[in-house]
């Protein structure tokens, strides 16, 4: 057992990856001497020199679109893309290219790129640095999108997804990172990549989070437990594919569901799993399935963020609004 | 990994080191030049004194930030430390009516510009997006992603000719346009798509490009294998270096290129060749990755160093002057102080204020939903 944070663990997990397998490379801006701005990759050029971890020049469109010809080439690159906000630059490479070469290939070729975000607010940063641009992936065929919410799931899910023989969106909520946990790096893991997992039993009602939301549900179903409820939370942990069968399991015992993230609302993750959840549990739903989301409008300066994103107060407001129906 | 070593070195003091453009030597000494001479003749013994005073006050709003950074005034602030004779040289050669396309570190232009220093804290506390009026003050917003501005300086640049504000031999209508951008962003895709645009155009655009060596921990290695400025050649307009520490230089320059853009000439581009004195933001620790004596061998050059040895070998000022800028330097930094704590806070709603021109009908439910949620507390204090 090592006690790690989200960043170690990650950091031991792109370690490993790169011991078992000498095609797996890093690529990104930073992340050879500096470690990356949040040291993700710290100590990894040292170790596994320059032609495996890569400084890139600074255009994201550049790090994904070689990422794609390195992977044609047989290697298994993992980018970083710096904050959430500057993946755009990238967008064109990842929607029109990485999501569809196996595609257009008829399956002759294969893309396993790991492209890595730090995603999320509540860091008190300025624009383009706290956004939840996870949905704008989901939506994309041919797109895998994950995200952990502890260092467990950070060490093996980004093992995970460079073994992955489809492309990875790996997001990875920085306002945890600093979050530990004991981890078994001996172990193996308990759970596939694309499966949600409940973290928190509970009879009442069930909330599904990912990422950063995991933490800020859990703590209130502590509360909740307080005023003598029950929530049940699930951390869906893929985003694409959804694994809905601990969701409309849970949903049909408790027969209510809060979906929460930090994105904003409109055709959300929290849209889709309310649409495949009613469509599955439509008799069991004792209430609408509710949205606890980021507000519709861009991400707003950071003196009011706490106002946009979910807080253990709005989880239980939308608990509340489920339960008076 | 191999690197071909025959090739010149990008940047740093190698012996090879292209020529740059240089006014004022480090020592404070004028180099007189037959071309660039005549494009600052009407600065005197004033108009230096009023050079330093930018430099020194630009200096000086840097350091206030950085301090009420450190105090947790601010969430993060982006030095300018050892790029003020650059932002002023350049800044002080536009005309009013000129237009800046800042990055995130222009805080000399801005001062130039004459937007209230005290306004540019807002976006770094995290209260605002951009606190100034760009329209008012024709100094845009600055842009945190990297490179997109000067796209929007070349549209911004084509909009002024088909106004047919450019080569009409009229000071008072010819207007050109300034994109500011670092080392590191020539690398992204649309500052090369700007080149291109500029030039296929015939824009009258100056891509001010502040080489300052470093992209947070990258080095310009990282970015090019040329001095930045022969990139301008392939795309198909002027490129040159100047000494990015020596606002003599860079004012001159600048006013050349400029002029050359309003005259209907197209775009030119400009490397100034500076150092980054301080970390890349407050966040940042340059000693992981950068030696401290490249510091040390850039420290000799600083900016207004070389002049002031200037102003007192030419005694062009006395003691009285610099006392009086060092006066002035430390009321700006009260205000900056006082303007930082007094910045309002914004309240929860105003997250949905100015989304949309004509806001929809969904959003203002939205709104209505926080403004109940927020009652509901309010409500419930009050039971209490
Ligand atoms: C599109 C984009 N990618 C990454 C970043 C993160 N980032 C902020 S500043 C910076 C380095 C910029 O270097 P340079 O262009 O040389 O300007 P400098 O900061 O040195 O003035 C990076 C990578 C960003 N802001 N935008």
């Amino acid at each position: 057992m090592t006690t790690f944070n989200i960043v170690k663990a990650i950091n031991a997990g792109l370690r490993r990856a790169m011991d078992g397998d000498p095609k797996v490379l890093i690529m990104g801006e930073d992340v050879g001497k500096l470690g990356g701005v949040f040291r993700v990759t710290d100590g990894l050029q040292k170790d596994f020199g320059e032609d495996r971890v890569i400084d890139t020049p600074l255009a994201e469109s550049g790090i994904i679109g070689t990422a794609v010809g390195l992977a044609l080439r047989g290697y298994r690159p993992v980018c970083e893309i710096q904050f959430d906000g500057f993946v755009f630059p990238g967008y064109d490479q990842i929607v029109s290219q990485v999501a569809k070469m196996h595609y257009r290939s008829a399956g002759r070729l294969r893309l396993p790129i790991v492209i890595r975000i730090p995603y999320g607010g509540g860091i008190g940063a300025v624009e383009h640095h706290s956004e939840s641009p996870e949905g704008y992936f989901v939506h994309t065929p041919g797109l895998k999108v994950v995200t952990c919410a502890d260092p467990v799931d950070a060490y093996w899910m980004i093992q995970q997804a460079i073994e992955s023989d489809d492309p990875v969106m790996f997001f990875e909520p920085k306002r945890r990172y600093y979050e530990k946990a004991e981890v078994d790096t001996d172990g193996s893991p308990t759970l596939p990549l694309h499966a949600a997992r409940v973290v928190r039993e509970g009879t009442d009602a069930t909330v599904a989070a990912y990422g950063p939301m995991v933490k800020t549900c859990l703590e209130a179903a502590t509360a909740a437990a307080d005023e003598g409820r029950s929530l049940e939370v699930i951390d869906l942990r893929t985003l694409a594919p959804l694994d809905l069968g601990p969701v409309i399991e849970s949903v049909r015992r408790t027969g209510r569901l809060v979906v929460v993230h930090e994105a904003q609302r409109t055709l959300g993750v929290g849209a889709e799993v309310a649409a495949r959840v009613t469509e599955e549990c439509f008799y069991e739903l004792e209430a609408p399935v509710m949205r606890v989301t980021g507000y519709d409008t861009p991400y707003p300066a950071s003196r009011v963020e706490d106002d946009y994103l979910p807080d253990l107060d709005r989880v239980l407001d939308g608990v509340d609004r489920t339960l008076a129906h | 990994m191999t690197v071909d070593s025959t090739v010149e070195p990008a940047g740093g003091a190698a012996a090879s080191e292209p020529e740059l453009v240089q006014l004022l030597t480090p020592e404070g000494e004028r180099v007189p030049d037959d071309h660039y001479d005549a494009l600052i003749d009407d600065i005197g013994p004033p108009e230096i004194r009023g050079l330093y005073r930018d430099l020194v006050l630009a200096r000086r709003i840097d350091s206030e930030a950085v301090a009420l950074q450190r105090q947790g005034e601010l969430g993060l602030w982006a030095s300018l430390l050892g790029q003020e004779a650059a932002q002023v040289g350049s800044g002080r050669a536009l005309r009013p009516h000129d237009h800046v396309f800042p990055t995130y570190r222009e805080h000399g232009v801005a001062w130039c510009r004459g937007v209230d220093p005290a306004r540019l804290l807002g976006l770094f506390r995290g209260v605002d997006q951009g606190g100034w009026d760009p329209r008012s003050t024709n100094f845009h917003l600055y842009t945190i992603v990297i490179g997109a501005q000067t796209l929007h300086a070349t549209g911004y640049a084509m909009g002024v000719q088909r106004d047919g504000a450019v080569g009409t031999g009229d000071p008072n209508r010819d207007t050109a346009v300034i994109a500011y951008f670092g080392d590191g962003a020539t690398s992204q895709g649309d500052v090369n798509e700007a080149f291109i645009w500029a030039s296929v155009n015939n824009t009258p655009v100056v891509f001010f490009c502040q080489n300052n060596q470093w992209a947070i921990s990258e080095p310009l290695e990282r970015q090019t294998r040329v001095p930045l400025y022969r990139r301008a050649h392939g795309f198909g307009f002027p490129g040159l270096r100047v000494d990015g520490n020596d606002v003599l230089a860079c004012l001159a320059v600048t006013r050349e290129a400029l002029q050359r853009a309003r005259d209907g000439e197209g775009p030119t581009l400009i490397e100034a060749f500076t150092y980054r004195m301080g970390a890349h933001t407050t966040t940042d620790d340059p000693t992981r990755y950068r030696l401290g004596s490249e510091l040390e061998h850039w420290r000799l050059k600083d900016p207004i160093e070389r002049v002031k040895a200037y102003i007192v070998r030419g005694e062009l000022a006395d003691q009285e002057f610099f006392d009086e800028v060092e006066a002035e330097a430390e009321q700006l930094a009260e205000h900056l102080r006082t303007a930082c704590r007094e910045l309002p806070d914004p309240g929860p709603e105003s997250i949905f204020d100015h989304v949309y021109v004509d806001p929809p009908a969904p959003l203002l439910a939205q709104r209505d939903e926080m403004t109940a949620y927020l009652d509901s507390f309010a409500n419930e204090e009050a039971r209490r």
